[in-house]
């Protein structure tokens, strides 16, 4: 059971996508895990062939647990899954595990199609056995419009199981008590999962403030031209291929951390590690709230289309509740965009080990002084807050240059 | 399209973007990025899945023009939408 927070103490496997016999490679997902926040798709660490599954669904296990063993053909069979763990000191695993993004990733392997979280509470309350069910979503994914589908049947099935188990015969409940029972419980569960990630997010910003020296800078910066070259681009582009603002601002921000490096690492064991690859945590607020900050890997090695189209795939899997291990552990900087809920700026709160987040406000027109006359341009604050035991203010202030002439090319982005 | 099925399939569409939200008392004249809490992207799925719907390509400069249900009934069964 592997540790995705530094305040996970046990998991629940929800579900096995290997069955013994598989051939696994590292990076492939092996399983479902039930933090209490939300479920993670788990990749396996190593290759080899899945020996034997350990655990069954269902079942809640401390960290650290054996989840299954596998033979390898490689070096030393592993006894257990582990993903990284975020908070520990470990040298950060090198890029080799991260691939440009293609939504979805084909792995071969998988044996049963995904569940989206609400579809399978929904499904548990109603006594609907999953596999008997058509998935309509992407890749044969069950979806909760494919649990209503069934509703009726499920809910005579459920109700006539109930009967049948009970000792004393009971009149079945009638389909709308269990819609409405079901919808209760859901509320429940995730009211139980918002306290849980309001839990965690507090312990994590409060050490952050405790051990983290901030330091803070913020720089205005024109949007004039890039809004200019995206709006062109996009009346060429049908709907589903547009670009939004925050995929330019994302790839600026990547590429302005090549020139920056102390800006994008670990900070472990009193000394700071520079990450090579550049892996974007992206802050995606949650509704109705919480907050999650998933990583976009190798976001300077991403076209902007690239970079947009996994930017739409994190926040639907993110808002989905269903993230992938190596997105919750890799990233190497965050970047926090308050654009849209309207205000000007953000100053962030590091998220340990990391030592910056880079922040954007609302992009407004507003009074821009040039060549001595005063005109309007979009405009947006950019800002940084950074670990002063890993860079100085000079330096960061490079980078927020950096980030500005990059955002007045961006045919170049 | 008649403006029930229009006023149908975007509250459809948005209610797989919102599922939280209770879309049966959604004021038709209400602002639907304010009322529903939807960021840029969420606006973008919106129009895309209409798109996917209806075959109409808005251009992004005609976005505000969907800013209220009551708005996108009229949009897509007026010129905008035929």
């Amino acid at each position: 059971m592997p540790s995705l927070g530094a305040d996970m103490e046990a998991g629940t496997l929800l579900e096995w996508r290997v069955r013994p016999g598989d051939r696994v490679k590292r990076g492939d997902v092996v399983a479902v895990i039930d933090t209490d926040k939300a479920e993670i798709e788990v990749e396996i660490f190593s290759g080899g062939i899945v020996d034997e599954l350990l655990v069954t669904p269902g079942t809640k296990v401390p960290v650290g647990t054996a989840l299954a063993r596998l033979r390898g053909d490689g070096p030393a069979p592993e006894a257990t899954e582990r993903a990284p763990v975020p908070q520990a000191p470990q040298a950060p695993e090198p890029a080799s595990r991260a691939e440009p993004p293609k939504p979805p990733p084909a792995t071969e392997a998988p044996h049963r199609p995904r569940v989206s979280p609400l579809a399978r509470r929904m499904a548990a309350e109603r006594g609907i056995d999953l596999s008997t069910v058509q998935g309509t979503g992407e890749g044969g994914a069950i979806t909760r419009a494919d649990i209503e589908r069934l509703e009726p049947a499920a809910a005579e099935r459920a109700s006539s199981a109930q009967s049948r188990a009970a000792p004393t015969p009971e009149p079945p409940r009638q389909p709308d008590a269990a819609k409405e029972a079901a919808r209760r419980s859901d509320a429940e569960r995730a009211a139980q999962r918002a306290r849980a990630m309001r839990r965690s997010i507090a312990a994590a910003m409060a050490r952050s403030k405790r051990e983290i020296p901030h330091y803070y800078l913020s720089m205005r910066i024109s949007m004039e031209s890039a809004l200019r070259w995206l709006e062109t681009e996009n009346s060429r582009r049908p709907v589903p291929e547009r670009l939004l603002p925050a995929a330019l601002l994302l790839k600026a921000t990547a590429l302005a951390l090549r020139q920056v490096p102390e800006l994008n690492g670990f900070y472990r064991d009193d000394q700071f590690v520079p990450s090579d690859a550049i892996h974007l945590g992206v802050a995606i607020s949650l509704r109705p709230s919480g907050l999650v900050a998933p990583a976009l890997h190798e976001a300077d090695r991403l076209t902007l289309v690239e970079c947009m189209a996994a930017l739409r795939d994190l926040v639907a899997r993110a808002r989905a509740g269903v993230l992938r291990s190596s997105e919750l552990a890799d990233a190497t900087v965050t970047v926090t965009n308050v654009g849209d809920q309207g205000s000007d700026a953000v100053f962030g709160v590091i998220h340990p080990p990391q030592v910056a987040v880079v922040g954007f406000g609302r992009i407004r027109e507003e009074p821009w002084a040039a060549d001595g006359m005063v005109g309007a341009r979009r405009v947006v604050t950019a800002s940084l807050a950074a670990d002063h035991r890993a860079s100085d203010g000079h330096r960061g202030g490079l980078f927020l240059a950096a980030l500005d002439r990059l955002l007045q090319t961006p045919e170049a982005l | 399209m008649t403006k029930d099925e229009v006023r149908a399939l975007a509250l459809r569409v948005l209610g797989d973007i919102a599922p939280e939200a209770y879309l049966g008392a959604l004021d038709p004249r209400a602002e639907l990025r304010s009322t529903l809490d939807l960021d840029s992207m969420d606006f973008l799925n919106f129009v895309a899945g209409l798109h996917e719907a209806t075959g109409v390509d808005v251009p992004e400069a005609d976005y505000a023009k969907l800013s209220t249900l009551q708005s996108c009934t009229e949009y897509f069964t007026s010129s905008g939408g035929n």
